[in-house]
């Protein structure tokens, strides 16, 4: 009786801490690599190699005081972090670590992940809306009109994985992949998912939602503190996330030879992160014009053209 | 039956604040948490699919686009203030609103009066796509069509502006 | 895993996803100092004083995309049972979809040729 409660608030805590720490993690990683990439040393003053310093931020964070604007829509000011990290948490509960290593292994656990975390685009015009501030209401909607934008080529791209693997099933996806990754038949949807996956966790050379000399901090100008935080948080997991559905998919998931297959599904995801983070350091940031007609005029035509493919080669 | 006693009562909460407050984003995050408990509804039904694709659709694709018309709409306004009610509102008002509770219990009656079992797998996606592409094959194609006057639609709504 | 179970463990997660930032917030409400200012409080302005209503128009672009979105986003929505189901369809469930997607292709490159994808 008392078993299945346990193994469940289990699977709840130990997930909840693994999300945290790797949201952490990722802002020390990225901000040590972009030091390297930059040739200076990157965070090296709290802990070993300022691995604790995204630690002290949080702690700064959740010390600091919390300024809600003059003329802001308070009670829609006050759930907007909300709304953008409770998806971003709640899209971790599928993902399968390893064979059998998965807290709610739904029939339909990708489209899953891409449903709650169309409730997030809602979270950054609601913030950018109730700011009062021209920065935040700009970088809001430029951020729902690129998100939304590059979720069709995402989930195109996706399709044909999906058409490969027969499921929905994040594990059906890796246990299809055992003899070929799906990487390789189908190069041009991995292009496409990379590309909108990138684009769709708002990050350079796609930043434009936050493009600071522009839009001071876009969406969340007006934010500080804790809710800051928790904006902060939420589009590092999606980071992971995007990385975790790009391993998943397309590259084998947890399989691999001599080490466990956890082992092997984080060194995976880390690449491709690594593969992020780099992009970041080395491209400049594109216009919203030439942002918007690359998505809807190269991707999304590519997408269909890759599921067309994936059928096609299905018959031969 | 009492989740959904829960969750239909919560639905309706939603739906009155949605029509009951003033402003129209407040309005509009009702109607987000209305879809959203719909969803809920429809996963403890057995029907996963429809619910994520319900948040996908709704809460994701149309709700971005009120929340565009609103706000473009109130940019450099004040909230909005509705104007004295029309003399033939209210009558008009009640009489749809009976019109389509008559029309939905025309509708479900017979099938709560009713019930037979739904197949095995009734929700799952494979299920779905086997309907899809035999019982109900000419109305996914008029879908298609549908979705092309949609995408003409927005064309000549556009076109004005230049 | 059966039906229920697996979204019971969705439910108790975001249960835990709302709990967290509640209780940083209330961690927040009790460890952080608070003296508002009335210049603290403004919204942010490059050192002008912030007008009370600080928002402004924008390009009604954006809306356009937000309705192309719809239309793709129900496409794709029509797409996942098709991929599930593919294998045990055959042949004629394929050449369906592409008369299905070429339909729209078709929309798509109407809009492009009446330059909708255009940013002006």
């Amino acid at each position: 009786m008392g078993q299945p409660y346990l193994r469940l608030a289990a699977a709840a805590l130990i997930l909840a801490a693994f999300v945290l720490g790797t949201a952490a993690f990722l802002v020390w990683f990225e901000r040590k690599l972009l030091g390297r990439m930059q040739v200076r040393p990157g965070p090296n003053r709290v802990g070993p190699g300022g691995l604790l310093q995204p630690v002290a931020d949080i702690l700064k964070l959740t010390v600091k005081e919390d300024i809600l604007p003059e003329h802001a829509d308070r009670p829609l000011f006050r759930l907007a972090p909300l709304m953008a990290f409770v998806p971003a948490f709640a899209a971790f509960v599928v993902l399968p670590f390893g064979p059998g290593l998965v807290s709610a292994d739904l029939n339909i656990g990708l489209l899953w992940i891409l449903a709650v975390s169309t409730v997030s685009v809602l979270a950054l015009i609601a913030a950018g809306w109730a700011s009062n501030s021209k920065y935040a209401l700009l970088g809001g909607m430029r951020a729902a009109a690129q998100m939304i934008s590059y979720e069709v080529p995402l989930v195109l791209s996706l399709i044909g994985v999906v058409l490969a693997a027969g499921s929905l099933r994040l594990g059906r996806i890796v246990a299809a992949q055992a003899h070929l990754w799906f990487a390789v038949p189908q190069v041009l949807g991995f292009i496409v998912y990379l590309i909108a996956a990138t684009a769709e966790s708002n990050r350079s050379p796609f930043d434009l939602p936050e493009g600071e000399s522009e839009l001071v901090a876009g969406f969340h100008t007006e934010y500080s503190g804790v809710r800051f935080a928790f904006f902060f948080l939420a589009e590092y997991s999606y980071v992971f996330l995007a990385a975790a559905i790009a391993t998943l998919a397309f590259l084998g998931g947890w399989s691999g030879p001599f080490l466990p297959p956890v082992v092997w599904f984080l060194v995976k995801t880390y690449a491709v992160i690594f593969f992020i983070i780099w992009l970041r350091a080395t491209l400049p940031r594109i216009r919203i014009d030439q942002l918007l007609s690359f998505g809807w005029k190269v991707l999304l035509p590519l997408s269909l053209v890759n599921i067309f493919l994936v059928g096609l080669f299905r018959f031969i | 039956m009492i989740l959904f006693g829960i969750l239909a009562l919560l639905a309706l909460v939603f739906a009155v604040f949605m029509v009951a407050t003033r402003n129209a984003v407040h309005s509009a995050l009702f109607l987000i948490g209305n879809f959203v408990i719909l969803a809920i509804l429809y996963i403890t039904l057995g029907a996963e699919f429809l619910g994520l694709a319900q948040i996908l659709v709704y809460a994701g694709a149309v709700m971005v686009l009120f929340l565009f018309v609103i706000a473009y709409l109130s940019a450099g306004t004040e909230a909005s203030e509705t104007g004295p009610a029309l003399a033939w509102q209210l009558p008009l008002g009640i009489a749809a609103g009976v019109l389509s509770l008559g029309l939905l219990l025309w509708g479900t009656l017979g099938a709560v009066l009713t019930p037979t079992a739904a197949p095995p797998h009734f929700g799952s996606l494979a299920f779905l796509g086997r309907a899809l592409f035999t019982t109900y094959l000419f109305p996914f194609e008029i879908t298609a069509f549908l979705l092309l006057a949609a995408l003409v639609g927005v064309v000549v709504l556009v076109r004005d502006e230049r | 895993m059966p039906y229920f179970l697996g979204y019971t463990y969705v439910a108790v997660f975001l249960l835990f996803g709302i709990l967290i930032p509640v209780g940083a917030l209330l961690a927040n409400r009790l460890l952080a100092p608070r003296h508002p200012d009335p210049e603290k409080l403004q919204a942010y302005e490059c050192g002008l004083a912030t007008p009370s209503d600080n928002t402004l128009p924008y390009n009604v672009r954006y809306y356009i995309f937000a309705l192309l979105f719809v239309v793709f986003d129900v496409e794709t929505i029509f797409l996942y049972p098709w991929a599930v189901a593919f294998n045990r369809l055959g042949l004629f469930a394929f050449v369906e979809m592409i008369v299905f997607i070429g339909i729209l292709v078709v929309g798509l490159v109407y809009a492009w040729k009446k330059r909708l994808l255009e940013w002006l």
